[in-house]
């Protein structure tokens, strides 16, 4: 299905994910960010999603704990900075689809 | 004369033993099996075990009358892979040479990564049911167990087996009602996840179930800590949920030995080729069952079509063929719904799983995503097919190795 979002139009899953990356960009990432009550992004903020992203193109299978021992966030840091299901919300606003780590 | 290792003879190790044995000229393969352990315990039943539906006998047999004749059982701890040195160094000292390497080690408990999950209450108020002492001293305690707060949670995923935890907690709310002390007791689903299940359309149907079965739900929640003193589990944004009786999935990970041997990711899983089943740095070493890192279940049934698609990539490697690209993520689960029944779900990796016939498009008698009598007498036969048909490496009879989308309702 499709979207408009801070004045672009973008293709999302059912629940919100984009399914295309080459639509996202640092101004859409913002906007989503508000949408899931985040607010502004902060420079460590960036440096997750841009982590989140280097992993889906190589493929590699993302989960909480991975992020954890990644040297890029601690869990609490992470946590803190995406409340409430912080891997879903940053994958949603980093423009990957939602994580599988949970088949 | 070559050398093929099974390493580990749980339900993967011995499904291989057991093809290859069929498949592999004897004459210039010699086949080896690497297990420590004497016995085989059917890992489904540890479900049943603590309410009684089935008893410790039902679900042990011996990890040797499963291994074919002419396949070597070594019942030795192995210590490391030398993957330089192609060799398996055992704990006694002994060297096991390698031609091709199957790593079949599965996967374990790990309760000492929460903090105070393995605490003073570890065995009086918190249990586990996804090892056989678990099972049983969780089934000890619900003999006695008079009620009042029972929480099943769910640590992180992956996990063995993931709809267990949702049949446990449909299995509990059949078994006080039986026991005419349901409404004793406060059944909360807590997990990790956003819902009761990780694929939409199944999260709905089971959802619903825990709802009807007056079970609460709790999401989305990392877990922290397991406070002993004041019987909570806490997650990291501070919620708190209280217990009587705490039923906990913890993490799960890969074998110690894949850590020894460098050849594992955080959780100690071999990163894997999710089609081929090849190991991803390794050309001569294939990895199957709860050990990949693939984004399939960790399940028997998903390891026993695994078994079959590794099984004729050992026999194109050895002849020095491309690899069949093969393997979809097919699962295929009964789940326990309680009160004598249970539902069905079939899926891949791509496709979830939806309403449907099984096997017969059209046709069943098996109906996927339905609760229904049929597919818990399913169920219970599953355990004769396992001993008498899947661990021999048998072809269940209708039943495709990759998932049919026919008779689907998608």
């Amino acid at each position: 299905m499709q979207k408009v979002i801070s004045g672009k139009t973008i293709n999302v899953n059912d629940e919100g994910y984009l399914t295309d990356l080459t639509q996202w960009d640092k101004s859409l990432a913002q906007a989503i960010a508000q949408e899931e009550g985040i607010g502004e992004l902060t420079p460590k903020h960036w440096d997750i999603i841009h982590y989140l992203q280097e992993q889906f193109k190589q493929e590699i299978p993302l989960s909480i704990r991975k992020i954890s021992k990644s040297g890029v966030v601690n869990i609490e840091e992470f946590y803190a900075l995406f409340p409430q299901g912080p891997l879903k919300k940053a994958s949603k606003i980093a423009g990957i689809p939602k994580p599988v780590s949970c088949i | 004369m070559k050398k093929l290792v099974i390493l580990g003879a749980g339900t993967a190790g011995t499904m291989m033993a057991n093809h290859l044995q069929h498949k592999l000229d004897s004459s210039s393969w010699e086949i080896n099996i690497i297990d420590h352990r004497q016995e085989h315990y059917y890992q489904p039943g540890f479900l049943f075990l603590p309410f009684r539906i089935y008893e410790p006998e039902d679900i042990i047999k011996t990890i040797r009358e499963f291994i074919p004749e002419g396949v070597n059982l070594i019942n030795d701890k192995a210590d490391k892979i030398d993957t330089e040195g192609k060799k398996v160094l055992m704990q006694n000292g002994d060297v096991i040479h390698y031609d091709i390497l199957i790593i079949a080690t599965g996967c374990n408990i790990a309760p000492e990564e929460v903090d105070g999950m393995n605490g003073k209450e570890w065995g009086k108020s918190v249990f586990d049911f996804y090892t056989f002492s678990g099972a049983l001293s969780l089934r000890n305690k619900l003999d006695e167990w008079e009620g009042g707060k029972l929480v099943i949670h769910i640590t992180e995923m992956p996990i063995k087996c993931p709809v267990a935890p949702l049949e446990f907690a449909f299995l509990a709310d059949s078994y006080f009602k039986h026991k005419n002390m349901r409404d004793k007791v406060e059944i909360t689903y807590v997990t990790p996840l956003s819902g009761a299940f990780t694929k939409p359309r199944a999260t709905a149907t089971l959802g619903n179930l825990l709802e009807e079965k007056n079970i609460s739900q709790i999401n989305d929640f990392g877990i922290k800590k397991v406070d002993n003193e004041s019987k909570k589990i806490i997650d990291y944004e501070g919620r708190e949920v209280s217990f009587d009786l705490l039923v906990t999935i913890p993490t799960n990970k890969g074998d110690a030995l894949i850590e020894r041997s460098g050849l594992g990711d955080e959780l100690n899983y071999v990163p894997t080729n999710k089609t081929t089943l090849q190991s991803l740095n390794n050309p001569d070493i294939f990895v199957l069952g709860d050990a990949t890192n693939i984004p399939a279940s960790k399940a028997g049934s998903v390891t026993h079509f695994e078994a079959e698609i590794l099984t004729e990539n050992i026999v194109r490697f050895i002849n020095n063929e491309p690899l069949k690209e093969e393997f979809d993520g097919h699962a295929n689960c009964f789940i326990e719904t309680g009160d004598g029944k249970a539902l069905l779900i079939d899926f891949n990796y791509t496709h979830e799983p939806v309403e449907g016939a099984f096997p017969f498009p059209g046709v069943g008698p098996l109906r996927l995503m339905k609760e229904s009598r049929i597919n818990h007498m399913g169920k219970l036969a599953f355990r004769w097919i396992y001993w008498n048909m899947l661990l021999k490496g048998n072809h269940i009879p209708f039943v495709s190795t990759a998932m049919q989308t026919e008779g689907k309702h998608f």
